[in-house]
């Protein structure tokens, strides 16, 4: 089995019809879905957020039997996870495209239960303390991107639980939780 | 009615089957057939009336009756023709043309060709028939060339040189006939007799000759062109004997690229000749349908060397090349070949996605060209590196872009899927429908993923 670092690629990545973009309906959805589900996973497994459609990214080509995908293909699966939710364009070329591998909502929900977890119901945390601080090593929450984590406690701050501040530096917020 | 006439064979198509060396001449659409006085038979309604230089055939319109009810009355059974009165009442009237036709003494037209009581019976009889032309048609066209074909009498000289088969050459050249009566250096004719391989180099030039100029008569003018025809269906029928007992007599002397040739030549032959060409100016308004009836009749044998499907420009060659002369232009054999959904005929006009038009036969089914397109992609070599149209083109026997429309169809329908790549456009075996989207490394044992991994495995890919 074919591998890309740690992440077990399907048999399938070395089919060459899988990197030209199929016209037959039926085999195009088909196709379109096994895309959809192997940039989710891989971006998972390696904690990617950012995609950038005209650079290189590993699962863009395969060297073994030299195939690559088409500018068009490459649209036409961002767009398929743009239109379920599961990622988001951030200009209006699509050429950067935003991967939500968990929905903002089912971010703030993982928020919520790392707060709940490590007893931080009444606490004060910077955002960056809760990307990269010791408490989330470990946890899905570390190294996430900056734009999802601000969205996700956005809506937890719409809902009460949390209240955010202006910290010290003017790049780092506080966030006060309130849970 | 039925046993009046004589009986004309029809095709299935519906054009009518003609005898040896006979030759359309005229058609008229919308022709009642009618006795005047005797009332032998029903009057036939509104048919096809088909002059040939032997017959006069009666079609039932389409395919309303049985093609079993076509009428023939041999020309040597018509005993006059009337001209046509030019009155007053004519004026309103229909066309008619009359006619008077000897009729043997058990109540049918006298047949020439079956020989029952014709020399008896001859004349005792007659009957005149009138044929009213409901039509459009040209009418005194029609009568000029049934005078003509009539007064030719066809039916005769086919008699003679069927009888004498091996003379036709010899009364051209003169040589044959002068060979055998003397021992003289001169012939009966007073012309040098050549001996030896001087003699055969002369035999054959003089015959070389003769040939040319027939053709130069043919080509004079189309009139000379029309009363050719036959002399040069002769002549290709000759030659093609020639080249029969020739392959007889010497097989052991012929090597085989000799004999490859003649193949091919008696092979060619055969396929030239439709005898009697469906043209503009026999048929007129009835072009179109009678034409399309002869190229179903004529694209069977095609169709079937190229397995039940055929590109339509192939076929526009084909039958202008049988035709010879009289070609049709591609508007006219399109047309023909629309006209096909009207009639009863087993074969159809097929328009691909692409715009690419084929001709194939109507049982020709689509399904078994894909189970062999699914043993093609199943092959290690091909579920490896797919296939290309014109791999496929050479499996099937077929043209490469004929192959092309149907590995195109079987992937709409998702027995394919394609790769387009630097390599070039080819095909594989769709392999999307049996992969689990929820578990995307789960190969099912046995199924066509399986047998994909273990083709792709064994050429050392990973």
């Amino acid at each position: 089995m074919q591998k890309l670092g740690d992440f077990k690629l399907p048999h399938f990545f070395n089919y060459p019809p899988y990197f030209t973009l199929q016209p037959v309906r039926e085999t195009r959805e088909k196709q379109v879905q096994l895309w959809k589900d192997l940039i989710l996973d891989y971006c998972r497994t390696q904690k990617i957020f950012i995609i950038g459609l005209e650079e290189e990214f590993p699962l863009f080509s395969n060297p073994v039997i030299e195939r690559t995908l088409s500018h068009e293909a490459r649209e036409a699966f961002f767009s398929a996870l743009v239109s379920e939710g599961r990622a988001e364009w951030l200009d209006k070329g699509h050429r950067k495209c935003l991967i939500l591998w968990h929905r903002i909502q089912d971010w703030a929900g993982i928020i919520l239960n790392f707060v709940k977890d490590n007893g931080f119901e009444d606490s004060v945390m910077t955002v960056e303390e809760i990307r990269s601080g010791i408490e989330s090593r470990g946890t899905e929450l570390h190294g996430i991107d900056r734009t999802i984590l601000m969205r996700a406690l956005k809506i937890l701050e719409q809902k009460g639980k949390l209240a955010i501040f202006k910290g010290t530096s003017a790049d780092d917020e506080g966030v006060k939780f309130s849970v | 009615m039925a046993n009046f006439f004589s009986k004309a064979e029809v095709t299935s198509s519906g054009r009518p089957v003609l005898l040896r060396s006979e030759v359309e001449c005229h058609l008229l659409s919308s022709v009642d057939l009618e006795p005047e006085d005797h009332h032998n038979f029903s009057p036939l309604k509104s048919g096809l009336l088909i002059l040939t230089t032997h017959r006069l055939l009666w079609l039932p319109s389409s395919s309303a009756s049985t093609p079993t009810s076509a009428a023939a009355i041999p020309l040597p059974a018509i005993s006059h023709i009337f001209s046509s009165k030019k009155s007053l009442k004519s004026m309103f009237h229909s066309p008619r043309i009359r006619f008077q036709v000897l009729v043997s003494p058990d109540g049918r037209v006298f047949d020439p060709g079956s020989g029952s009581g014709s020399g008896s019976g001859l004349g005792s009889r007659s009957v005149v028939l009138t044929a009213v032309v409901r039509g459009k048609g040209d009418c005194d066209g029609f009568l000029g060339k049934f005078w003509d074909s009539w007064r030719a009498r066809a039916w005769e000289t086919n008699e003679t040189s069927g009888s004498g088969s091996s003379s036709v050459s010899g009364s051209g050249t003169g040589t044959g006939t002068g060979t055998g009566t003397g021992g003289g250096l001169y012939s009966s004719d007073g012309s040098v007799r050549m001996v030896g391989v001087a003699g055969i180099l002369r035999k054959e030039q003089e015959l070389w000759e003769s040939t040319d100029k027939s053709l130069q008569d043919a080509f004079q003018d189309l009139n000379a062109l029309m009363s050719k025809a036959k002399e040069m269906v002769m002549l290709a029928e000759k030659m093609r004997q020639k080249l029969l007992s020739g392959t007889n007599s010497q097989a052991s002397a012929t090597n085989d690229e000799d004999m490859g040739s003649k193949e091919e030549m008696q092979d060619w032959l055969l396929s030239v000749g439709i005898i009697s060409p469906v043209t503009k100016e026999s048929a007129g308004a009835l072009y179109h349908q009678q034409l399309s009836r002869q190229l179903a009749d004529f694209v069977r044998t095609p169709l079937e060397r190229a397995g039940g499907m055929i590109n339509l420009i192939d076929v526009y060659c084909l039958f202008n090349r049988a035709r010879g002369t009289e070609l049709i232009s591609p508007d006219d054999m399109l047309q023909a070949c629309s006209l096909w959904e009207k009639f009863d005929v087993p074969v159809m006009l097929r328009k691909f996605d692409s715009g690419v038009m084929v001709i194939q036969n109507k049982s020709h089914s689509d399904e078994e060209v894909f189970v062999r397109i699914k043993s093609l992609v199943t092959k290690p070599e091909a579920l490896r590196s797919g296939i290309s149209p014109s791999d496929a083109a050479m499996t099937l026997g077929i043209a490469p872009a004929m192959a092309k429309e149907h590995l195109l169809t079987a992937e709409s329908t998702g027995l394919l899927c394609r790769d387009v790549s630097p390599d070039g456009f080819r095909f594989y075996i769709n392999l999307f429908p049996e992969i689990d989207p929820r578990d995307v490394y789960l190969v099912k044992d046995y199924g066509i993923c399986d047998t994909w991994i273990k083709a792709v495995s064994t050429s050392g890919l990973r």
